[in-house]
């Protein structure tokens, strides 16, 4: 694989001097370079009160995570890499991140017939459920294969691809198999454009399959359990498939894929060898100005990583896309579900609708509706037999019926919102929720916790002072009886389009049974926007939490300080 | 280390040598295969509106200043048509998670416009836009980017509007600040 940094090096150096020795030629005046560059830095100061000391700190009081990206494009060829530097890593992300680098580069070449990437590369087949690769900044994720990738389109309505590579891990040299190969194809049909007697149907129909395979060295493993040592015999190809199908007819839309992969014991099941599968199904209705959509997944034992050792975020072949919704305000965001790829039953269902203006209902302006509810329960395991408990290293762990749908309620979430346009001059959204937390299952404690029953009212107000002028509140409140409390949250925002914004915010956790926890998490922030340059200051405290980006969640430490962040595209 | 080291330099060396190009194809949308909001394949160097502008606007369900942005412009969206004849392209970066809900979100919301998927971000990373959304881009009559905006405040709209007039008028906006 080294050789491949080598082309990638060569592929620059090739560039380099083609730009500085034969300037004007063709392949110069059409290539085009673009990137961007991000910087966040915190400046984190004591607070007694929150418990941060110069001890909690280490000395290291200035943070910085940041990045710049590269793209050099000439017709049918492009090539890029990006630089990245955590100095040391902010709070909250993977102290493996420490330090600089390139973890990724690419050479790409593209018609419409194929395309073919050396280097670094972002993939998805299907929805995700047997592979995904991707990257999120501020999550602090980033599982890209290095490797190759072909994609091809030999006729019109199919799409072949293939990948073949490993997977990155923070800054960890890949060497002596400390990690897996991971190989996969993927078709698609799109069997209107195959098919001349079905090109004129209003039905259109999709179909594709995946398969995916992981290569780890290692054929035992010896593993301490109820202090004795098991001698487990591994399988060292890994092997996980899916099917899916799209049918697309008038105002429906159904697409659904399942998911199977082979025995793979690891630290995620406990070292189990039971085969896993998963289902993810959805329906939806819509025609202008309502939308209804049903969903459904079932999971059972689908952790699927190229390094069977670990059970942090990183090495993830696969994404689960989980059913329950992302909520963007401070308080309907305290308590996010994390997907539980050992086992969960979800379902979703949502109606979306618009009341026209100008109509008895909608009055002169009309207004929006979203209606909610998701809800993810354990799986039903049973016991294999009598001698083997549940999860047992080294055995086939459990035995689960297809969609056997288990008591435990991991997950709740109910939420309505409104939005109304007041005249001309004012605009509000309304939110309610109700949300039931299962905190032992998705933080990861055992029999810690009682569940979390949350509900949650969020106002958010715009007031249209001028054409460029706004003056923008929220209230917000969480009310619980469990974890910590009742908390109430307020936040006043002036902005000057399209350049200026500045805000002062305040989340009270006046409910906390702990007198001394009663504490405001208060923040104030200015900044600009200048074209795709953004620089946004603030000064304050951060609340502990919780960041999930589509089930992925990350731990964000309480804080205090000065942060200053910067972006810009070029 | 050293290895990085010489890529820097060389990417400097790069960007240095490019730097003053001028060509035709400059500043256009990246050809990349998304798919449109039924699912078949679109490839975006084919986004075009008979030489009127277009808005090419990032977003995601989950995202409240996206939606509030794209909410905004559907109710001044006939008016802007009519005007400037301009076509408000809206790119989900929903992932897997939310794929399925674009659709029925975006008729529920009554939005007129033409929504592309781009759930594995290669639209995305193409144009260089960041997890921070929404990111627009407004595009001439050519399909040249001549603006492009991060974020969105009530009251962006209206530039994005004064923009569309100017570029209807035939104006080279390519250098406004």
């Amino acid at each position: 694989m080294k050789k491949l940094s080598h082309i990638a090096l060569a592929g620059l150096g090739f560039l380099s001097f083609f730009s500085v020795s034969v300037q004007g030629q063709d392949f110069i005046k059409n290539a085009e370079i673009h990137g961007n560059f991000q910087a966040d830095g915190q400046y984190y100061m004591n607070d007694s009160k929150m418990g941060i000391t110069d001890s909690t700190l280490d000395g290291k009081v200035a943070r910085l995570n940041g990045f710049t990206s590269v793209n050099y494009s000439y017709g049918d060829f492009s090539a890029g890499l990006r630089f990245e530097s955590y100095l040391p890593p902010l709070l909250g992300y993977d102290a493996q991140y420490d330090g600089s680098g390139i973890p990724y580069y690419y050479l790409d070449y593209k018609t419409d017939l194929i395309q073919v990437t050396a280097g670094n590369f972002y993939e998805q087949f299907g929805n995700g459920m047997v592979l995904r690769t991707y990257q999120n900044w501020n999550l602090g994720y980033d599982n890209s294969l290095k490797g190759l990738r072909v994609r091809l389109t030999p006729c019109k309505g199919v799409t072949i691809k293939g990948v073949y590579g490993y997977q990155r891990y923070y800054w960890n040299q890949y060497q002596d198999n400390n990690r897996g190969i991971v190989k996969g194809a993927d078709a698609e049909f799109y069997l209107n454009d195959i098919f001349k007697n079905l090109a004129d149907k209003k039905t259109r129909i999709i179909v594709g399959g995946s398969f995916v395979s992981d290569y780890q060295k290692g054929k035992t493993l010896d593993y301490i359990y109820n202090s004795k040592v098991l001698q487990l015999n591994l399988p060292e190809n890994i092997a996980a498939m899916a099917g899916r199908l799209n049918l697309t007819s008038g105002k429906f839309d159904f697409y659904s894929e399942y998911a199977y992969k082979i025995n793979d014991p690891s630290a995620m099941n406990h070292y189990i060898y039971k085969n896993g599968q998963g289902l993810y199904s959805s329906l939806s209705f819509s025609q202008k100005g309502l939308g209804i959509m049903v969903a459904g997944k079932y999971l059972d034992n689908m952790s699927y990583k190229s390094k069977r050792s670990i059970t942090t975020n990183g090495l993830d072949i696969n994404y689960l896309p989980p059913v329950t919704l992302e909520h963007d305000y401070a308080l309907a965001s305290m308590y996010p579900y994390a997907t539980q790829p050992n086992g969960e039953a979800g379902f979703q269902g949502q109606l979306t609708f618009t009341v026209p203006k100008n109509t008895v209902l909608g009055g002169k302006t009309g207004w929006n509706v979203a209606l909610n509810y998701a809800q993810v329960n354990s799986i039903n395991k049973e016991t294999v037999n009598d001698t083997i408990v549940l999860d047992q290293p080294g055995t086939k762990g459990y035995k689960a019926d297809f969609f056997s749908i288990g008591k435990d309620i991991y997950y709740q979430d109910l939420n309505l919102e409104v939005t109304k346009r007041f005249g001309k001059k004012a605009k509000g959204i309304f939110s309610y929720l109700y949300q039931t937390y299962n905190k032992d299952i998705i933080e990861g404690h055992i029999n810690e916790y009682p569940d979390v029953h949350a509900q949650i009212g969020v106002i958010d107000m715009a007031h249209y002072l001028t054409r460029k002028h706004t003056l923008r509140w929220e209230l917000q409140g969480l009310f619980t009886s469990q974890d910590k409390g009742n908390w109430v949250a307020g936040l006043v925002e002036f902005t000057i389009a399209p350049k200026w914004f500045m805000s002062v915010q305040d989340q009270w956790n006046y409910g906390n049974s702990d007198k001394d926890q009663q504490l405001h998490y208060y923040l104030v922030n200015a900044g600009f926007n200048y074209h795709s340059t953004r620089v946004s200051l603030s000064w304050g405290r951060q609340r502990e939490g919780i960041l999930c980006v589509g089930g992925v969640c990350r731990y964000v430490p309480a804080s205090s300080g000065i942060s200053l962040s910067v972006s810009t595209s070029f | 280390m050293k290895k990085s080291i010489l890529f820097i330099l060389l990417a400097c060396i790069s960007l240095a040598g490019f730097s003053q190009t001028t060509n035709d194809k400059a500043g256009r949308i990246p050809s990349v295969m998304v798919k449109n909001i039924h699912r078949q394949p679109f490839k975006t160097d084919s986004i075009s509106n008979h030489g009127n502008p277009i808005i090419l606007s990032f977003w995601a369900t989950w995202c409240v200043n996206c939606v509030k942005e794209l909410n905004k412009i559907q109710t001044v969206y006939d008016d802007w048509k009519e005007e400037t004849g301009v076509k408000l392209v809206a790119v989900s970066i929903d992932d897997s998670r939310y794929t399925s809900r674009v659709l029925p979100f975006v008729n529920g919301k009554a939005w007129d416009y033409e929504v592309l998927l781009d759930d594995n971000w290669d639209l995305k990373r193409a144009m260089n836009v960041g997890d921070d959304i929404p990111y627009t881009f407004i595009l001439d009559g050519t399909g040249k980017v001549v603006y492009t905006h991060k974020g969105f405040a009530d009251g962006d709209e209206e530039i994005y509007f004064d923009l569309l007039k100017r570029i209807k008028a035939g104006e080279d906006i390519s250098k406004i600040k």
